[in-house]
């Protein structure tokens, strides 16, 4: 689908030039006759950090798989800085994103799977130093130096020359974080990164990302299980039920003192099981 | 029931079937790296070609997979009689091997876990980086072993290429055989070699199997 | 030779090619036919406790499977009458195709045998089934299932080593093949009509095992779906036998 101009030539509404890092324009996305995402409206500030609660099938990893272009819109545009990450311009219009498009916008936003996801036949500082020599064009020993540094900054400086399956989850995990970064991405996209982690190893994972959130002002947009991470690194939650927002706002009020009842039966159902 | 095996013209026989043997070794290990490379761009160009022409190039590689080598040997030896019938032998060998190949190879690419490609496409890694640096070198590691067995599988039939007169081992057992109106050492020597060579090479690839596990 | 006289000869040739593919299904089912008894007979002495069973099993199928083909039908024309049995061609190409394919099927049976859930052994075990009871009742219809696709691979091979046949003197489809392209003088022509003849009896094969492995999947709950069994990929798997 595509929209038509303002009226100045080549200017596009006004959600193109309204400072947001992330915007959703009435998406919508459909797997077969269900659907998943309902002309969904929102919006993230550059440096916010928002975290996506709901059910599963709630929608909320679909939106972080359209912002990794991961998956296609049905209808309506996702913005990414501004300019439209779901399709391209064409003149005064806005059509279908090519894939080549679509690979140049993808560099400013990073992110971490549930599964890791590591490259089993490199090693760690070739997984981490793959992509910014390949796609940014950055020297080899300029990649090395960023990769330490990242290692460094997730506790696993010493295993510069280990294979992924010589890991534990929790460290897999964290090298997947470092290779995100590695990237230098104006937004960390993390999708329920703990999920599939034994409990002792995901504290661990979660200092790193607090650490993150701390000292750097990378935009996260976080699907998570984990309540109390949340609450501690937010600085907005969303609801998320049925492909609509349900309610949005501050921690503390939402794992407070929630105003609507889906919001509350959900929290009283996960909370009671930390 | 008279007969009797002699030593004498098993070693006379023997040179000839060496002779023969560097020939099938040679089919073999050109043909098998024919089918190899070919096999390999058949299997991306079906993951990445346009629907059409993907299903287009599937319905070749089933029509040659499923018809028999012999006949598509004499086809293009009759058809193209300006190259030498071992260059024809060769390329055969390798266009109709190549078609298994491309199933080894898809089912390699297939059992690469969808995660793989989704960390390739939020790295912004190109196509050609995501193929060479990720997919396939975990999908050929994984079908190293059934590689194997079809360069054994390649190896039993170069006797095939007799149909077109290359003097392969067979060929050249049996033209022993005629001149000398006696089959049995010949061939019987010629099968011993083939079991010789191939026997130990399957055992090797079973062992590889293992050790290759991920 | 334009292509009207081309359609004539074809018409003409009709009866030859029709014989030709007659002696190649002959060949294709007869060998196919005790292919298979050798194998499950192979199979099973292969997995058997017994070590003698097994060894001889064991020689029997990895002399047959790494000797090749031709030589086997050499031997089995010109070496055998010097053992005093002189067999008509069609026998030494059964029993060539028998024996080669017989071994590859073996190793397919012992595979699928071995892939049977261990626990469905020791059911039968603590219902006092016997061997033979346990094989034929339990074992076999769940192992039959997994077997036809590599199976249905190697008949598709066994299909494409009758060609050799014509070497012994067999009238079969690639003899006739040969004939119409020195009657016509144009290879393509020939050709072009014997592989469509060879695609189609493979097709026909491919489908017919298809429909097999849907009525014995059925039997034990799970199927293939439509699409599976009207394609002409019989599940790759291994290639000939190498099945662990």
């Amino acid at each position: 689908m595509h929209k038509e101009a303002g009226a100045d030539g080549d200017s596009l509404p006004a959600a193109s030039s309204d400072g947001s890092m992330i915007r959703f324009d009435s998406v919508v996305k459909r797997f077969g006759d269900h659907v998943v995402l309902d002309h969904l409206d929102f919006t993230v500030a550059p440096g916010e950090r928002v975290t996506l609660i709901g059910p599963s099938g709630s929608g909320k990893t679909t939106i972080l798989r359209l912002l990794m272009t991961l998956e296609k819109i049905d209808d309506g545009v996702v913005w990414v800085k501004g300019e439209p990450l779901s399709h391209e311009r064409k003149g005064t219009r806005l059509v279908p994103a090519s894939e080549r498009y679509l690979r140049t916008m993808r560099r400013s936003i990073g992110m971490v799977f549930q599964q890791f996801n590591l490259f089993p036949n490199m090693n760690v500082m070739e997984n981490l130093t793959e992509a910014p020599v390949h796609v940014l064009g950055r020297s080899k020993a300029e990649a090395r130096d960023r990769a330490r540094e990242l290692l460094a900054m997730v506790g696993l400086s010493d295993k510069e020359t280990a294979h992924p399956t010589q890991l534990s989850g929790g460290q897999q995990q964290r090298v997947a974080i470092a290779r995100a970064l590695a990237m230098d991405p104006e937004i960390l996209l993390l999708d329920e990164v703990t999920s599939a982690l034994d409990p002792e190893l995901v504290a661990d994972v979660l200092d790193v990302l607090r650490r993150i959130a701390e000292t750097t002002d990378i935009t996260m947009l976080i699907v998570t299980h984990e309540m109390h991470f949340a609450r501690d690194v937010s600085d907005r939650v969303l609801m998320f039920d049925r492909g609509r927002i349900v309610e949005e706002g501050p921690p503390e009020r939402i794992f407070t003192s929630p105003r609507e009842e889906r919001t509350r039966k959900f929290l009283d159902a996960v909370l009671a099981g930390e | 029931m008279t007969v009797d095996w002699s030593w004498q013209r098993a070693a006379d026989a023997l040179p000839v079937l060496l002779e023969g043997f560097r020939i099938t070794l040679l089919a073999t290990v050109l043909g098998f790296v024919v089918a190899a490379v070919l096999g390999l761009v058949v299997a991306v160009a079906r993951r990445s070609l346009p629907k059409v022409l993907a299903t287009a190039l599937s319905a070749v590689v089933q029509f040659i997979r499923l018809t028999p080598l012999v006949v598509q040997l004499l086809f293009v030896y009759y058809l193209l009689p300006q190259f030498s019938a071992l260059q024809i032998g060769i390329a055969v060998l390798g266009i109709h091997y190549s078609t298994y190949m491309a199933e080894v190879y898809r089912a390699g690419i297939d059992a690469v876990p969808k995660g793989q490609w989704e960390a390739c496409r939020a790295l912004s890694l190109s196509p050609m980086r995501t193929w060479r640096a990720v997919i396939l070198p975990q999908a050929v590691r994984r079908v190293v072993p059934a590689l194997g067995n079809y360069a054994v599988s390649l190896f039993k039939d170069t006797p095939f290429l007799f149909t077109i007169s290359v003097v392969e081992m067979v060929t050249a057992a049996q033209q022993f055989g005629a001149r000398n109106f006696q089959y049995l050492e010949p061939l019987t020597l010629a099968g011993l070699i083939f079991l010789i060579a191939s026997y130990p090479t399957s055992l090797l690839v079973r062992r590889l199997e293992r050790r290759l596990a991920y | 030779m334009d292509f009207g006289s081309k359609i004539e000869l074809l018409w003409n040739s009709f009866p030859q090619l029709f014989d030709g593919l007659l002696v190649t299904v002959e060949l294709t089912v007869g060998s196919a036919v005790f292919a298979f008894l050798l194998a499950v007979a192979l199979g099973l002495a292969a997995g058997a406790k017994n070590l003698v069973l097994r060894g001889s099993a064991r020689v029997f199928i990895e002399f047959f499977r790494g000797t090749s083909l031709l030589v086997q039908l050499f031997w089995f024309f010109y070496v055998l009458p010097l053992f005093g049995f002189r067999l008509e061609s069609i026998v030494c190409g059964i029993l060539a195709l028998s024996l080669n394919y017989g071994a590859y099927g073996a190793e397919v049976v012992r595979g699928a045998i071995a892939s049977v859930p261990k626990p469905q052994l020791e059911a039968a075990t603590a219902l006092n089934f016997g061997y033979w009871q346990r094989m034929r009742r339990v074992i076999f219809p769940q192992a039959w299932a997994e077997m036809i696709p590599p199976l249905t691979n190697l008949l598709i091979q066994l299909l494409k080593g009758t060609a050799l046949a014509s070497y012994i003197l067999l009238q079969d489809l690639t003899f006739q093949i040969e004939q119409l392209r020195r009657g016509s003088g144009d290879t393509i022509f020939a050709f072009g009509v014997g592989l469509v003849l060879y695609f189609v009896l493979g097709y026909l094969l491919t489908l017919l095992m298809n429909a097999l492995e849907v009525r014995a999947k059925s039997r034990l709950g799970t199927g293939p779906t439509l699409r599976e069994i009207f394609g002409l990929a019989p599940v790759f798997d291994q290639p000939v036998g190498a099945r662990s």
